[in-house]
């Protein structure tokens, strides 16, 4: 710009010398504050990818799992050699079908296992082939006896081993003897896959299998379902006793000693660690109420008490946004303060409620500590047809299969978190579109 | 920053020289103000003479506060705030990005309308602007500033024995000439003062008027109130706003008595506002 | 009768006495529904209440006082022999009579006669009904079993009459009082006040039940262990002796499981404050709309996630992680390829810990920064002061008690944490100050001693429940000290 101040006397005339207040050095002390500030967020940020892509990269390939389509001769000889099925069903129950699955994958690789000398790699094939083949081919027969003595090609899970070494988890070049699969075994997998028989497969078995010590065959089914009648519990419990109890707080209640310990009490229970709701639930509703260990009612009444401060805080803020001159307007018209509350000021809630609920819901179901006291650490491989049968929940299962070694479960581990956070996402992701479509501005 | 034409300005100086005016300290031209879509200042000119009080009036929300809160760029810390035109400070564009704008806040303190001081000891409180500038060195120049300041402030008496107190426990006229003290101790040359006693008492108030009378010989100061006899008291130069526009300026005197256009009239004598 | 047919039941009469109450209120009113006090729905709402909750509340009591009771009954006829064990013995032996009892109730007839007339095995009939009875089955224990099943059957009788006579009572009686000058409202209105300030106790309730039940279990744990050397001990050797041997109990020291809990939780502290504290500041003060539009709910991601998920986080890659890292540095001053951070460490465990706070921080501190009057920003502002001079020389002294308030808070929460250390932390209670070697806390022990088969008498178990109180405590002084904090920081601003 140009200097107007060159016209002496026109412009005031005591212009200060300019004052030496350190601005550079001030300007770089604020650089610096604010890439501090910038570190933080980007560290924090950092942080959560790094955290997603260790499970992401860890838990991927648990969704896929390697099958093998092998020709399945139900041999009387091997399900029913003293043909007594008719009589006794038993048999069908008992019976070797692993053995099956093995002589399908020799007939595959065109080894005969009846000569003595291939006993060894008879062995290996069988290795191969999952044990939960037992229990897919005991279906089969069960479902369908007259299977017997026929051949069908059928899927069978590969073992946790092959399936490791063929989604390339297992460093080959280790010394044979040190890892779990051995050469020939390598050898074989491979002409399998070349032959197209034996391929990644969708991994549904993750999703309905229960507990298990193999990981091709353990899921979260079972765990899923735990989790599932806890959620129920909670939130059968929970939104009617946690609304209650805000519309009397915010609405009803007076100014008084009683109330503002139940508003401390609430502020605090918020806050306690969620081990201690586990003890309380051991000592209340197991050894003093006598329900029992492991089941997914205990389980939903202590992440009930747990939610329930959650759900009293977010209540109680929709409550207070509701703006009091509705209140007014309803008991001027002559509505009771229960009308008002009921009429009025709960419908304009209701949408910071449910959001407030099922973000509770969400904190509910990736609890893990006080489920680990009330015995849900269970092996549980059956579905609980009540919410009184053991059970375990999704996060404990993931904890259990967190303290296995085998790779195959580092694999399911992440997965599983996969499908935690999956279900967490959607309910936060609909709390937010909730709030989104239903925010009212006052 | 649309730079106004040199001659308009040696005219305008001149004009001001001719009329025995004070020097032009602040210089003010085409200012507009927008928030977001909301133009809340319309090309107002505006000078600010030197060692004068010069008021700003009009009703609320007539743009009076925005125009205030421009000549020390308090408008940089409202995200969506765009001010444009030529503001400048012994001619030099405050807006210019060769001005920073913590050096002109140094040079134009500021006193708000709600009297806040910081949570901190009323030592603390005026010693703050010279110990973030680096004015003083010493124990003893800082106690020296603030004894000056807050002499000046004529709030030396009442607190000298309690200066370690915290500020916020002083009253509110008080704690508004601690706000002053506070902006005195940086060693300004103007001072801006946004509605500086609508928050106090009569007597508070009063205390206050005398105090920015007093100031005059040594600042200048911009005074924004809402008080027609506040206006008339203090100020030398009134300047009157309405609905985004500068309606009318000039020396108080006449603007109380014969103003030249109707709604500074309707103004004054009570019809609107 | 079962419960739930008996709950249908009277659910049943109240929808009746619902639509019974509504139309005599009408009928009343005699075609003046401005006659009656209340609208007729208030009238139907009060009989189905007078209907349903009394016996409702009567079913509740019953089912679960009458069990003790007819257990106390059973147990007075067993064997003198067995009455004078020691009381634990009494639940194994009552638990037996349930367990033969429930065999029992599902034996067929047929079963039922060949166990009468003595030809079978009782546990070859119970086994094949899918019943499993630990241990022998004593002589006496048939009969007490047939008597418990008896009492069971009356007691079930009695209560399903009773429950629908008050019921129906309750019905009569309401019905009775609909009238058009009646207050019906009024009367709904109590008991609806009634049970909103009963669901609001249920948070008292549960505090009391956290602490009773806490220090019941804590004092059977002061009886075989001396409170003293709880507190003070400094060693923790639980010794996980066999059931019925007393000889060794153990010891329980508290002190290296503290000292393990506030190492981990401090190393947390120092990775989570500087991050979440700035990570606020930078969020309020300097960023975009448009950049805080996108981190900040970026960083409340970190908080949903699950902590068991921060726990495998730092069990499969941080803690590898760490420990590689730390061979590599050997290797190259040393030249000696050698970890000194073991995986499992008050190192891993803390900084997982702390990641999980950075939102805790920067949220709570984001709030309490924004409740800092904007004049108190323009005033140090207006006098020239950059916006950092601002932060530090205003804004945190001002907001400081709410930010001491939050960290605690913070404290609290890192403290009672438990996915984490059990995964990443170790287990071995040791008192060291190096952070590179695994230490263990509180919490990991509360898991430690109850999870597996434990019986419910032996110090072991109970131990966790003095963990538990102590850790209640802990943090609940923590807790009430930061919101009573936060909440005179807010009045002050407010």
């Amino acid at each position: 710009m140009s200097d107007v101040t060159t016209t002496p006397g026109l412009v005031s005339g005591t212009t200060q010398p300019k004052r030496d207040i350190g601005i550079k050095k001030r300007y770089a002390a604020e650089r610096r504050f604010k890439l501090y500030g910038l570190l933080a967020i980007s560290i924090g940020i950092l942080f959560l990818l790094l955290l997603m892509w260790s499970v992401i990269s860890k838990g991927y390939t648990a969704f896929q799992q390697t099958a093998i389509n092998l020709p399945i001769t139900f041999s009387e000889d091997i399900i029913d050699p003293k043909k007594e099925r008719a009589t006794n069903p038993q048999v069908l129950m008992m019976a070797n079908y692993p053995r099956l699955a093995r002589d399908g994958l020799l007939a595959e690789l065109g080894i005969d296992p009846t000569d003595k000398k291939n006993r060894k790699l008879v062995r290996a094939a069988g290795k191969m082939v999952s044990a939960g083949s037992r229990v897919q081919l005991r279906e089969l027969v069960v479902a369908d006896p007259s299977l017997i003595g026929k051949t069908i090609p059928v899927w069978v899970l590969a073992s946790g081993d092959v399936d490791s070494a063929f989604k390339g988890q297992v460093d080959l070049s280790v010394e044979e003897k040190r890892r779990k699969i051995s050469d020939q075994q390598v050898a074989w997998m491979n002409q399998l896959a070349e032959d197209g028989t034996l391929v990644k497969r969708f991994n549904t078995g993750l999703f309905t299998f229960g507990a298990s010590s193999r990981p091709e065959t353990a899921g979260v089914g079972v765990a899923i379902i735990g989790s599932l009648y806890m959620m129920l519990i909670v939130l059968v419990l929970a939104l009617p006793i946690g609304v209650a109890a805000s519309i009397y707080l915010e609405e009803f209640a007076p100014k008084n000693r009683w109330t503002d310990m139940i508003e401390v009490n609430i502020n605090n229970l918020a806050a306690v660690p969620s081990i201690v709701f586990g003890l309380l639930g051991l000592a209340v509703f197991i050894n003093f109420a006598g329900l029992p260990r492991s089941a997914s009612l205990v389980g939903g009444l202590v992440l009930t008490l747990m939610t329930l401060p959650t759900i009293i805080i977010a209540t109680r803020a929709a409550l207070k946004a509701v703006p009091p001159s509705i209140r007014a307007a309803a008991l001027g018209v002559g509505a009771s303060r229960t009308q008002m509350v009921f009429h009025h000021v709960l419908p304009l809630a209701a949408p910071g409620i449910l959001t407030g609920t099922i973000i509770g819901l969400a904190q509910a179901l990736g609890e893990t500590a006080p489920l680990l006291l009330i015995g849900m650490v269970a092996f549980v491989v059956g579905y609980p047809s009540s919410p009184m049968d053991p059970a375990t929940a999704l996060p404990v299962q993931i904890f259990m299969w967190a303290n296995e070694a085998e790779r195959g479960f580092v694999e399911r581990t992440s997965g599983a978190i996969i499908i935690l956070l999956g279900f967490l996402a959607v309910m936060n992701i609909t709390a937010i579109l909730l709030r989104r479509r239903f925010e009212r501005r006052w | 920053m649309n730079i106004m034409s040199e001659a308009a300005v040696e005219e305008t100086l001149a004009n001001r020289v001719a009329e025995e005016q004070a020097p032009v300290k602040m210089l003010c031209r085409n200012v507009s103000v927008h928030y977001g879509a909301d133009q809340a200042l319309y090309d107002v000119d505006l000078d600010v003479g030197e060692h004068q009080v010069t008021a700003l009036i009009g009703p609320s929300g007539c743009g009076k506060s925005t125009f205030l809160r421009c000549l020390n760029r308090m408008n940089d810390t409202i995200d969506i705030c765009k001010v444009s035109g030529d503001i400048r400070l012994d001619g030099e564009d405050i807006y210019s990005p060769s001005i920073d704008v913590v050096e002109l806040r140094a040079n134009v303190g500021m006193v708000f309308q709600k009297p806040n001081p910081f949570p901190k000891s009323i030592y603390e409180n005026v010693a703050y602007g010279p110990r973030i500038h680096g004015l003083a060195s010493s124990k003893a120049e800082f106690d020296e500033i603030v004894e000056k300041s807050l002499t000046r402030a004529g709030l030396f008496e009442e607190v000298k024995d309690r200066l370690q107190s915290p500020g916020t426990g002083l009253s509110g006229g008080q704690q508004q000439r601690l706000c002053i003290a506070r902006a005195i101790a940086v060693g300004p040359q103007v001072i801006l003062m946004d509605e500086p006693c609508s928050a106090l008492d009569p007597i508070a108030t009063a205390r206050v008027e005398e105090l920015i009378d007093e100031l005059r010989q040594k600042y200048t100061i911009v005074i924004v109130t809402h008080s027609m006899q506040q206006a008339a008291r203090v100020s030398q130069r009134t300047a009157m706003f309405h609905l985004g526009k500068l309606v009318e300026e000039g020396a108080t005197d006449k603007m109380f008595t014969n103003p030249d256009d109707q709604r500074t009239q309707d103004y004054i004598t009570g019809r609107f506002g | 009768m079962s419960t739930a047919t008996t709950i249908l039941i009277v659910l049943c009469l109240g929808l009746v006495g619902y639509l019974a109450g509504r139309f005599r209120s009408v009928k009343l009113s005699s075609g003046t529904p401005q006659s009656l006090h209340s609208r007729p729905g208030y009238y139907g709402w009060f009989v189905a209440i007078c209907a349903t909750m009394p016996a409702l509340l009567l079913l509740t009591a019953w089912v679960s006082i009458s069990p003790a009771i007819i257990d106390n009954r059973v147990f007075d006829t067993l064997p003198d022999a067995v009455q004078t064990l020691p009381d634990s013995d009494h639940a194994l032996q009552m638990s037996k009579v349930n367990a033969v009892a429930q065999g029992l109730s599902r034996l067929t007839a047929e079963q039922r006669q060949s166990f009468e007339s003595g030809s079978e095995d009782l546990r070859e009939l119970m086994a094949q009904t899918g019943v499993a009875v630990a241990g022998d089955i004593e002589s006496y224990m048939p009969a007490a079993a047939t008597l418990l099943l008896e009492q069971r059957a009356a007691s079930a009788n009695y209560r399903t009459l009773l429950v629908l006579v008050l019921a129906v009572a309750g019905f009569c009686y309401a019905w009775i009082q609909v009238g058009p000058q009646m207050r019906a409202r009024n009367r709904v209105e109590a008991v609806v006040l009634g049970m909103l300030i009963i669901a609001s106790s249920i948070a008292i309730l549960t505090t009391v039940g956290i602490v009773l039940s806490m220090i019941s279990e804590t004092w059977r744990f002061f009886s075989s262990v001396p409170p003293m050397e709880f507190f003070f001990g400094t060693v923790w050797d639980p010794r996980f002796a066999a059931a019925g041997d007393t000889d060794s109990v153990g010891q329980f020291g508290l002190v290296p499981l503290l000292a393990g809990t506030l190492y981990i939780a401090l190393v947390a502290m120092v990775v989570a404050v500087p991050i979440g504290l700035y990570a606020a500041i930078f969020m309020s003060e300097y960023a975009s709309p448009r950049l805080r539009s996108v981190a900040k709910p970026l960083l409340e991601v970190l908080a949903g996630i699950p902590t068991i998920v921060y726990g495998f986080f730092a069990l499969v890659t941080v803690g590898p992680f760490l420990r590689d890292i730390s061979a590599q540095i050997n290797g190259l001053v040393l030249g000696e390829v050698s970890s000194f951070i073991q995986a499992q460490s008050v190192l891993t465990a803390g900084v997982v810990m702390g990641i999980m706070l950075i939102p805790f921080v920067s949220s709570l501190s984001d709030d309490i920064i924004t409740a800092v009057p904007r004049s108190l920003r323009d005033g140090s502002l207006g006098l020239g002061a950059t916006q950092s001079e601002t932060v530090r020389r205003v804004i945190i002294p001002a907001a400081l008690p709410g930010i001491v308030g939050a960290l605690l808070l913070t404290g609290s929460r890192a403290i009672g944490e438990t996915m984490i250390v059990v995964l990443a932390a170790g287990v071995a209670a040791r008192l060291s100050i190096n952070p590179f070697e695994p230490m263990t806390t509180v919490t990991v022990k509360i898991v430690n001693q109850l999870t597996g088969d434990l019986e419910f008498t032996s110090p072991q178990t109970l131990v966790a429940f003095a963990l538990g109180l102590t850790l209640f405590f802990i943090t609940l002084g923590l807790n009430v000290y930061a919101l009573y904090i936060v909440r005179k920081y807010r009045e002050e601003y407010e």
